[in-house]
């Protein structure tokens, strides 16, 4: 078995003269769940439709499961599952014909597609056209038909949208067990709150570009953007400026008529900062929340970094 | 080859699903027998030869209609469901695009043979049972006739895709498809037609006139109907075209055959280089 199931390398792709997608290069190991973030333009779609094979790089190279996708082999893409943004189906066929349909050409046994449906929560459904069924209800066979063939790489494409909480969770649970038996998951999407205690990886793109792909901790230290805690006075209040026995801190904010406030420091002093709240004693600080940055805080730090000129 | 049955098997039942394939059916097999009861009229007696007035008004029939249904059927193929995006799920898949096309084409053409077959069938068995006796001689032509019906729809099944394969939209794919229905239906031969009677045979001569003909598939299909069997040109009025016809039944079916086979090999060509 490769570690690795997804390269790109230098990959670009140009419509005409517009460039969707600009010289990006990264690598996805099997087992790894990835988030894929940018907003619309930035070039996800093209980026997966590149690894389906759909459409050839102007340039660079890609490798999915050690084939080329678009070399018209079709070994990798029995073990691929790819939802569509926005997917649809033919509206006269049933929910069992639609995904006995893809079965048949993923040449996976029609027997399978009953417990499929079930699973995402479709089996009272399956009998019924697809053009009755619901956007949540596509959605559901869309993941189905993705999770066909036991795919070693699913590339879903805003896969949560249109999905309520509850099913949304057992999506989520459906993504967890694949990975766990050595899938590699890339999910791109907008929702990146959502995303935050998914994704191992994160990989941001903008206009075409990769500006960041690391680690959500990693990235959190690349882009040093600061921790904020949020502490409640113990007498009731957070008068004016910060109190002189917090030492130096980045930013100071009063929060609820002065009876909390947040503070904001660098990530290493963050240490030095907690001590001198935990020593400052009861009457002074009574309760106290590390808030690292979000995904979002992060995402937005990395399209500003690079809309201004490199240092 | 199993990629490309599976995908004709499900435009088959996704046909049956959109009552396409009934109403083809009903609408041919009802065209077919009032034209076959009341085609028998000129005639005067109900008769020996009244299966050869009903290939006759059967593939004049055939001529309007069968193109009409089989681009209705197959100018979305390609835009549409690149529109609708079942498309681009359906080439992630290990299926390459011109088995794609070529199960379409199956189901399709499968569909439009089970319409004509059952249709034109119905009104052959109504005469039949009315006790019209025909020899052996008319059943071939009729029998020729459903069969080249098939074919001419197989032929606008193939330039539907070609259009659909082209066409930025679904809007574009439908005009362009009623323009060619039109072109090849009716503007085609009145402006042959128009061309003869002013050139009077000083330009155009046979061999010219063969070529223009087979540059129309209505017209390859119509000379191999009415001129294929001598009792059928009898009352096709065309017996005196028949007698110095140089175009073989042989050579028109080929010339048919080339009709879709060109418009599908096209419509594979410009479906394999479209971006998604």
């Amino acid at each position: 078995m490769t570690a690795e199931t997804v390269r790109l390398s230098g990959v670009t792709k140009r419509y005409g003269k517009a460039e969707a997608v600009r010289d990006v290069s990264f690598a996805l190991p099997a087992g790894q769940c990835a988030a894929l973030v940018g907003h619309n333009g930035a070039g996800k779609t093209t980026l997966i439709k590149l690894m389906l094979g759909l459409i050839r790089p102007s340039a660079g190279g890609i490798r999915v499961l050690g084939e080329d996708p678009a070399a018209g082999a079709f070994a990798a893409r029995r073990r691929l599952g790819y939802l569509p943004e926005n997917v649809s189906f033919d509206a006269a066929l049933t929910g069992r014909e639609t995904l006995a349909f893809y079965a048949r050409l993923k040449r996976e046994p029609v027997a399978k597609v009953a417990a499929l449906l079930d699973r995402v929560g479709l089996g009272a459904a399956a009998a019924r056209r697809v053009g009755t069924y619901s956007k949540g209800m596509r959605q559901r066979l869309g993941l189905a038909q993705a999770l066909l063939g036991e795919p070693r790489v699913l590339l879903l494409d805003e896969p949560t949208t249109g999905l309520d909480p509850e099913v949304r969770q057992s999506f989520y649970g459906i993504i967890e067990e694949l990975r766990g038996r050595g899938a590699t998951v890339l999910l791109s999407s907008h929702a990146l709150t959502e995303l935050e205690d998914r994704a191992e990886r994160v990989v941001i793109m903008n206009r075409g570009v990769l500006v960041a792909d690391g680690s959500l901790g990693e990235l959190r230290r690349l882009a040093r953007l600061p921790v904020r805690l949020r502490v409640t006075s113990g007498n009731g209040t957070f008068a004016g400026a910060p109190p002189d026995w917090l030492g130096p801190v980045e930013g100071w904010r009063r929060l609820d008529d002065g009876r909390a406030a947040e503070i904001a420091c660098a990530g290493e002093a963050k240490m030095a900062v907690l001590r001198r709240l935990a020593e400052a004693g009861p009457g002074r600080v009574s309760d106290l929340d590390v808030v690292p940055p979000t995904l979002d805080e992060l995402y937005a730090h990395f399209l500003r970094s690079q809309e201004a000129p490199a240092p | 080859m199993r990629n490309v049955l599976v995908a004709a098997a499900r435009e088959v039942r996704a046909g049956l699903r959109n009552r396409w394939v009934l109403a083809t059916t009903l609408l041919l097999a009802a065209l077919a027998l009032t034209l076959s009861f009341l085609g028998s009229a000129p005639t005067g007696t109900v008769g020996v030869g009244a299966l050869d007035v009903v290939v006759v008004s059967l593939s004049s029939l055939t001529i309007f209609l069968v193109p009409l249904i089989a681009l209705l059927i197959s100018h979305d193929a390609i835009v549409g469901e690149m529109e609708r995006g079942t498309m681009l799920l359906l080439l992630s898949y290990p299926v390459a695009r011109w088995q794609v096309l070529l199960g379409k084409f199956l189901g399709h053409l499968a569909i439009l043979a089970f319409a004509t077959v059952l249709g034109y069938g119905a009104a052959a068995a109504a005469l039949f049972a009315t006790g019209a006796a025909a020899p052996a001689e008319s059943w071939a032509a009729f029998a020729a006739m459903v069969g080249s019906s098939v074919l001419l729809g197989a032929v606008f099944v193939a330039l539907g895709y070609l259009v659909s394969a082209l066409a930025r939209d679904r809007g574009t794919a439908a005009g362009v498809s009623i323009g060619l229905w039109l072109l090849l239906v009716l503007i085609y031969d009145m402006a042959l037609l128009g061309l003869l009677v002013l050139d009077q045979g000083r330009i155009i001569g046979g061999g010219a006139l063969d070529a223009l003909l087979l540059l129309n598939p209505t017209d390859v299909y119509r000379l191999f109907n009415l001129t294929g069997f001598a009792n059928v040109s009898l009352f096709s009025g065309m017996a005196g075209l028949s007698a110095s016809a140089t175009l073989s039944p042989p050579l028109l079916l080929a010339a048919l055959a080339a009709w879709v086979l060109v418009p599908l090999a096209a419509a594979a060509a410009a479906f394999s280089r479209r971006e998604l």
